[in-house]
């Protein structure tokens, strides 16, 4: 496999075995009564990382989030902070603060008395509160608004000031539940690049709580997906897509289309996978023995679609008909029906404005794609 | 109509058109005016009449009469009699309150016992909202229908309930003797601490039920946002909590300062014979004195001592709201 890395060319921590964990979760249960938000679950982060916890809602995510905080103690397994177990410690001594998905902005208090009050609780000096509310404010672009109340303030602003009240104090780690979750999606496309800038710049750890996974792919260094509790995998968002350890994985992010079928034959790291009568040759193998079921996952965009049997011996091609397409301008999308009723999905970029190969409904048409395009799935 | 006036100009057919518009307009103007004019018909029937006739009264002199005082109107005065009536009316009354201290000692006591009372109320009351308020939504129904159970009961049964419980051979003395915390039974039964039981015990829930009200509004997450930028609980209670909280905290306070000032019933059946408070002063100036007048302008002071805070009180609210918008 060629590289599928960080794309911060040289942060990639989780990669050197000799690099000490920041925050350590170790076997972390969490019952609420009979339900188990968080089932034994054990994760590295490192320091200055951008970490997302990437799940559907209920999955223990924001629960993880929110243990890290102190407002939750773990039931059973424990949290450490750069060595320091964290069991016992209330959440008002923690080097950690959240930025809360409702923003939890003081509604009696100002734009600046919002961002000042986690100093003034540490008894910081007013001058020096001044000043780093004056930072914080030109920081997130809210000098004009230092004295609205946060009524006065549009959703995008909130944001901002929630974000600028939760780094006044520079924790350690910044906590984002949902983060993005109420803005609009054009705001939040900008605040997603904004808030990588500014956690590169301030050098901080951020770990955001998010359903959303191209807010997740977009952001994070690594993302771990969370499912039922559990951590189903825990990688760099490209790893994520094209790497996927598991039918859930693969499932989740993105669309991907997935054959079933039995190793028919295995070696030297390749396989040739029957699926129904469609054997696909895969240059990506698994430990996954001959006879065994396996799946063979692959995206969309890698699959090939003509009118025609492509020619080369390489590729995995199999016949079909068009049966439903999709033009969404950049791209088209094709829903190919194979003949024994399975449908897969195909998408084109439209990097020409006329195509010669013209598909449309009904058409019979031929779907190809290379050895390592997919991935060989055992779980 | 507007047919018959039809004209040849086609402004003028425009507003001939528009006419139809404007009547439903003007009927629904006067329909809206009507639905204010209510309430504030019934103020004035069953609020300023009778506070006016009050002050009349407050005017007047005592007679032996029915009623008991001078002058009294009647529609065969005529207008030069009215007037001459008007004449015999004087301030008198109220000069007389100041120069009786025990009239000023009653006002003090009154509004010092019910100044204490919605102090202790506001400290007992304040837990128990806050309670309610974090109570799972399941069992918020419940809580508010404990707190407005004891309404279905009277009052007045209510408050002799207490003195069987606060009399010195009462429940409360027979427990704590029993349980041997106390030797001799304890004297509460005829003290302001019986006053104080019974006004607390009594208005409780006019204090809960406007404290729960902006209490369950407050979003939980503000204190936990709290906590995570470095308060302790306590503080994040004091700088958080209370001060959203404060127009149920004021509300909740005058709905039992003003009429525990003004309380009859509890220092008549709890306090015993010393206490003095307003609402008793006025009640003996009635029915023992029979002294119409003096009772009034007892009345009409209490009035003027309540509505000022009141007034003041609206002021600020409204200043406060202009200055949040």
């Amino acid at each position: 496999m060629k590289s599928l890395g960080s794309i911060r060319r040289s942060f990639a921590p989780w990669a050197d075995p000799a690099a000490k964990p920041y925050i350590l979760f170790e076997n972390v249960t969490k019952k609420f009564g009979d339900f188990v938000a968080v089932d034994d679950l054990s994760l590295s982060l490192f320091e200055r990382e951008f970490f997302a916890l990437l799940g559907a809602s209920g999955c223990g995510k924001s629960t993880l989030l929110r243990m890290l905080a102190g407002f939750e103690e773990p039931t059973s397994g424990r949290i450490l902070l750069d060595g320091q177990d964290l069991r016992g410690i209330p959440p008002y001594r923690r080097p950690v603060n959240m930025m809360f998905q409702s923003y939890a902005l003081f509604p009696h208090m100002t734009v600046e008395q919002n961002i000042a009050f986690g100093l003034k609780q540490d008894g910081m000096p007013k001058p020096e509160i001044a000043e780093r509310v004056g930072a914080m404010l030109k920081l997130v672009k809210l000098e004009p608004f230092a004295r609205r109340k946060p009524h006065q303030l549009s959703g995008g602003q909130r944001q901002r000031v929630a974000l600028a009240r939760s780094l006044a104090k520079r924790p350690k780690v910044l906590l984002l539940d949902e983060p993005l979750g109420a803005l609009d999606k054009k705001l939040r496309e900008e605040t997603q690049f904004e808030l990588m800038d500014l956690q590169q710049e301030l050098g901080l750890t951020f770990i955001v709580v998010t359903h959303d996974q191209e807010e997740a792919m977009t952001m994070a260094d690594r993302i771990a997906i969370m499912d039922r509790g559990t951590v189903k995998q825990v990688a760099t968002p490209a790893e994520i897509y094209e790497a996927p350890n598991s039918r859930f994985v693969a499932d989740f992010v993105g669309s991907v289309n997935l054959f079933e079928g039995q190793v028919s034959s295995a070696g030297n790291g390749a396989m040739t996978i029957a699926s129904n009568g469609f054997a696909i040759r895969s240059a990506n193998g698994s430990e996954a023995g001959t006879g065994s079921t396996v799946w063979f996952a692959i995206r969309p965009e890698k699959i090939r679609v003509a009118s025609r049997k492509p020619v080369g011996a390489e590729a995995n091609a199999i016949e079909g008909e068009v049966y439903d397409i999709a033009y969404l301008g950049d791209m088209t999308i094709y829903h190919i029906r194979l003949d024994d009723g399975r449908i897969v999905k195909a998408s084109t970029m439209n990097s020409a404005r006329v195509s010669e190969d013209v598909l449309t409904w009904n058409d019979r048409a031929w779907i190809s794609f290379d050895r390592d395009a997919g991935v060989v799935l055992t779980a | 109509m507007a047919d018959l006036l039809a004209p040849a100009t086609e402004t003028a057919s425009a507003s001939a058109r528009a006419r139809p518009g404007m009547a439903r307009m003007i009927r629904n103007a006067l329909l809206g005016r009507m639905v204010i004019v209510v309430p504030y018909l019934w103020l004035l029937v069953f609020f300023l009449v009778p506070f006016l006739i009050v002050f009349k009264i407050s005017l007047s002199t005592t007679a032996i009469a029915m009623p008991p005082y001078t002058p009294t109107f009647g529609f065969e005065d005529g207008i030069s009699g009215l007037i001459a009536k008007f004449g015999e009316m004087s301030l008198d009354n109220y000069v007389w309150l100041t120069e009786d201290a025990l009239y000023f000692n009653a006002y003090v006591s009154s509004i010092v016992i019910a100044a204490v009372s919605t102090m202790i109320t506001l400290i007992v009351g304040f837990p128990v909202a806050y309670g309610m308020a974090r109570a799972p939504a399941s069992l918020r129904p419940t809580l508010l229908m404990l707190v407005i159970l004891p309404f279905w009961t009277s009052f007045l049964i209510r408050v002799y309930a207490w003195i069987g419980i606060l009399k010195p051979e009462g429940l409360l003395n027979q427990f704590l003797l029993f349980v041997g915390i106390i030797d001799e039974p304890l004297i509460i039964l005829n003290t302001h601490t019986a006053i104080f039981i019974g006004i607390v015990y009594s208005y409780l829930p006019f204090m809960v039920l406007p404290l729960y009200s902006s209490l369950e509004k407050m979003d939980y997450s503000l204190i936990e946002a709290a906590q995570d930028l470095g308060c302790p609980p306590i503080t994040a209670f004091w700088k958080i909590t209370f001060p959203l909280a404060l127009p149920g905290v004021l509300a909740g306070c005058l709905l039992v300062f003003i009429p525990a000032v003004g309380e009859f019933v509890i220092p008549d059946l709890l306090g015993g014979s010393q206490t003095l408070m307003i609402g008793k002063t006025l009640w003996n100036e009635f029915f023992n004195n029979r002294d119409w007048p003096v009772s009034s302008a007892v009345a009409v002071i209490l009035l003027l001592i309540l509505v000022v805070p009141i007034m003041l009180f609206q002021q600020a609210q409204a200043r406060a709201q202009e200055k949040g918008r």
